[in-house]
């Protein structure tokens, strides 16, 4: 009697391995499917209608809310302060974020105390941080003010005029991502072997060379993606600039004026949702673009 | 599991029996008027037992965002609370529906006739349980300081009082006489009272016409702004003091003399200010000059998810909130105007040395036809800003300011 055929295996293990990965990704990928995506295609959808309560009240407006764009004073306003503010922020960030963690990583005791520190103020609310400053940048009471005196320098208005409270609300956004920056750095700074340094030395290079040909090029991958999430950041600024000038949000002037806050001034306060979810688009497309052409720009493979 | 169902269906089915209704009910978060409706909804209750009441409340700078999106879901309030400057924009919306007509004749013989701003198109969309008006905030201690026994009846007395009592250290102020705000209360005070006290009329009657752009209007612009730059009544509360409501701040802190502010600062000041402090009206023009006040309220309006039986449900607990015996409660726990006729005549209210002059004031005040609330005030904080912080010839800013009104109100009107 011929033994019985083992039952042919219609899967294989790696299909079967796959099939498992696949079943477990569909969660999150489901997720992020339809309520990161979904949402997006909405807002396209909605952007070509007025708003209403009532979904069968919106009437079908086409293109005009885009049309309406190229009219719309203060959303020209709060773009060219968006990209102020990201033209401004991003690379100070990045600048002062480099810095202190290559001094960071060149302290060896009491590292850790540091970084806490710095990274306070990146866990700290938004109204906390402008309820702080607005003390500290008083111009009649503040001590930034004080100090400044001491140098017989007059008193600054910094918030509360058009001339510099942009440069402000992106000095204090600086000051509050700063602690993320230098974590990022000081974990790249510290992926970077040991060896390469040591060899660089024998060889007989300079502190300055061991930065510009073995730091600097190996940080590159940090580097995009604190660029990109940064600009990003930047590019959504929202809640710090609400928070410094609650009563006036945006001002004085529209000084301050971003896209985000604008986009919720007009969905919010004047309810015209289909308008606003076209800016959305056009911030959405802002965004796409820019990273797009930063990780063209910006990334460099690089091996030794 | 199977129990929890049991019951849920035993409790639903109850509830059916006995006929109820459950409505909810949504304001933004402030402590004593979150304290005193839960106070209400339990008076309610237990008066109309077939009704229950739900209470939700949400930050304020969060309020309207959740009404946006929660009323076209099927999810938000029956009853809602909200500013009287946002009805045009929420009813044009969809996001209110008409009370009955018999209302109107409550509201036109029975309430304050602020409360006329609560009509869209001769349709009536809510009722106010209290309404606001403005007056001078002065500080006796200080003001008595500089030789001056009472606060000041005329502008002139004013300027004069805020120049003596503004102080210099340097090129750094100690002291305040004046604390202007124009994004505080101050683009109402241009907008309503100066305006029309210089002999103009900031809008047309049906409010789709904006009419300050003329001499008289830029004569009350130009005096305001004069204040500052011709008058030492000092600076800007914000670039004096610290803080979201700098004026208001630095005048509990004892460091201005005088601030104009609304009845809904009463409680933060009187538990703030550690010195002696009255309130006044407006001064006038000249003495003798014309009495106008902005007055303002926050109403209660009817959403387009109350339907069938919550209709009815919803409709009986806004007539109780704004009920005379529900008023004289919220007078009293919240320290806010009575939206009725017949409680701001009462003489205990119109004597009282605190609400007085507020109440005095409403008899005279106009509430702004807002059609679009933050950008008409960022078009006057703007115009006063364009002057005093960029040093814009006011007539021109002006001009600015009265075109982009207009556009504004053709944009909601169109």
């Amino acid at each position: 009697m011929k033994p019985p055929e083992p039952a042919q295996r219609r899967v294989s293990l790696a299909t079967r391995e796959a099939l498992w990965a696949f079943a477990f990704l569909a969660i999150p990928l489901a997720f992020f499917l339809f309520i990161r995506i979904w949402p997006a295609f909405q807002a396209l959808w909605l952007s070509l209608f007025d708003w209403h309560a009532d979904p069968s009240k919106r009437p079908f407006v086409g293109l005009e809310h885009y049309e309406q764009m190229l009219q719309d004073r203060l959303l020209l306003k709060a773009l060219q302060n968006t990209l102020a503010y990201t033209l401004l922020g991003v690379p100070l960030q990045l600048l002062l974020g480099l810095g202190i963690a290559l001094l960071l990583n060149a302290v060896t005791r009491f590292r850790d105390v540091f970084r806490a520190i710095y990274f306070a103020p990146y866990v700290t609310p938004a109204a906390a941080i402008a309820w702080v400053f607005s003390w500290m940048l008083s111009p009649n009471f503040g001590i930034v003010n004080e100090i400044l005196s001491v140098f017989g320098i007059p008193p600054q208005p910094f918030l509360t005029k058009p001339s510099q409270a942009l440069a402000t609300v992106t000095m204090i956004v600086v000051w509050q991502n700063l602690g993320f920056q230098v974590v990022l750095f000081l974990a790249g700074l510290q992926n970077i072997p040991r060896d390469y340094y040591e060899a660089a030395r024998i060889d007989g290079a300079s502190n300055w060379q061991l930065f510009r040909h073995i730091t600097f090029p190996l940080l590159n991958p940090v580097m995009v993606f604190s660029a990109v999430i940064g600009t990003i950041g930047f590019l959504q600024l929202f809640t710090q600039v609400v928070n410094l000038n609650f009563t006036d949000q945006g001002g004085p002037l529209g000084s301050t004026l971003t896209l985000a806050l604008y986009i919720y001034q007009v969905a919010f306060a004047r309810f015209e949702l289909g308008y606003a979810a076209a800016i959305t688009v056009l911030l959405f497309v802002i965004i796409l673009s820019i990273t797009l052409v930063q990780l063209r720009l910006l990334s460099r493979r690089v091996e030794y | 599991m199977r129990i929890v169902l049991v019951t849920l269906f035993a409790l639903w089915g109850a509830a059916l029996a006995q006929g109820q209704v459950t409505i909810t009910y949504w304001q933004y978060d402030f402590r004593s008027k979150v304290e005193a409706v839960n106070e209400l909804i339990k008076k309610f209750e237990a008066a109309n037992p077939g009704i229950k009441v739900q209470h939700q409340t949400f930050p304020f700078d969060a309020y309207q965002q959740k009404v946006a999106s929660s009323i076209p879901a099927g999810q938000g309030p029956d009853v809602v609370n909200l500013f009287y400057g946002w009805l045009p924009t929420w009813v044009k919306a969809g996001y209110l529906q008409p009370m009955p007509a018999e209302y109107i004749k409550v509201l036109d013989s029975e309430f304050s006739s602020l409360a006329q701003a609560a009509k869209v198109g001769g349709k009536l969309y809510g009722m106010p349980t209290a309404v606001r008006s403005l007056a001078l905030f002065y500080n006796r201690d200080l003001l008595n300081a500089a030789g001056f026994k009472t606060p000041p009846k005329t502008w002139d007395e004013f300027l004069s009082m805020a120049a003596k009592l503004t102080v210099k250290d340097g090129n750094k102020f100690t002291q305040l006489g004046y604390a202007m705000a124009p994004d505080g209360q101050d683009h109402h005070l241009v907008r309503e009272v100066l305006i029309r006290q210089f002999g103009g009329r900031p809008y047309s009657d049906d409010g789709r016409k904006v009419l300050y752009d003329n001499a008289a209007g830029l004569k009350a612009f130009t005096f305001y702004t004069d204040w500052l730059k011709k008058y030492n009544v000092g600076t800007l509360g914000n670039q004096f003091f610290p803080g979201n409501n700098a004026y208001r701040d630095a005048f509990i802190a004892g460091k201005v003399g005088m601030i104009i502010d609304g009845s809904f600062a009463i409680g933060t000041i009187r538990n703030g200010a550690k010195f002696n402090w009255g309130v006044a009206e407006l001064p006038l023009e000249k003495a003798g000059g014309r009495k106008i006040n902005y007055g303002s309220f926050w109403m209660h309006g009817l959403t387009p998810l109350a339907t069938g039986p919550k209709l009815a449900a919803s409709l009986k607990f806004l007539e109780f909130l704004v009920s005379e015996e529900t008023q004289r409660y919220w007078l009293e726990k919240v320290g806010e105007l009575p939206a009725r006729k017949s409680l701001i005549k009462d003489p205990k209210l119109t004597l009282d040395k605190v609400y007085g002059p507020f109440v005095i004031s409403l008899s005279y005040a106009k509430a702004t036809p807002f059609v679009d609330e933050i950008g008409q005030r960022k078009v006057m904080t703007d115009a006063i800003n364009r002057v005093l912080l960029e040093n814009k010839d006011p007539a021109e800013s002006w001009r600015i300011a009265a075109a982009e009104e207009q556009k504004l109100l053709d944009n909601f009107w169109k």
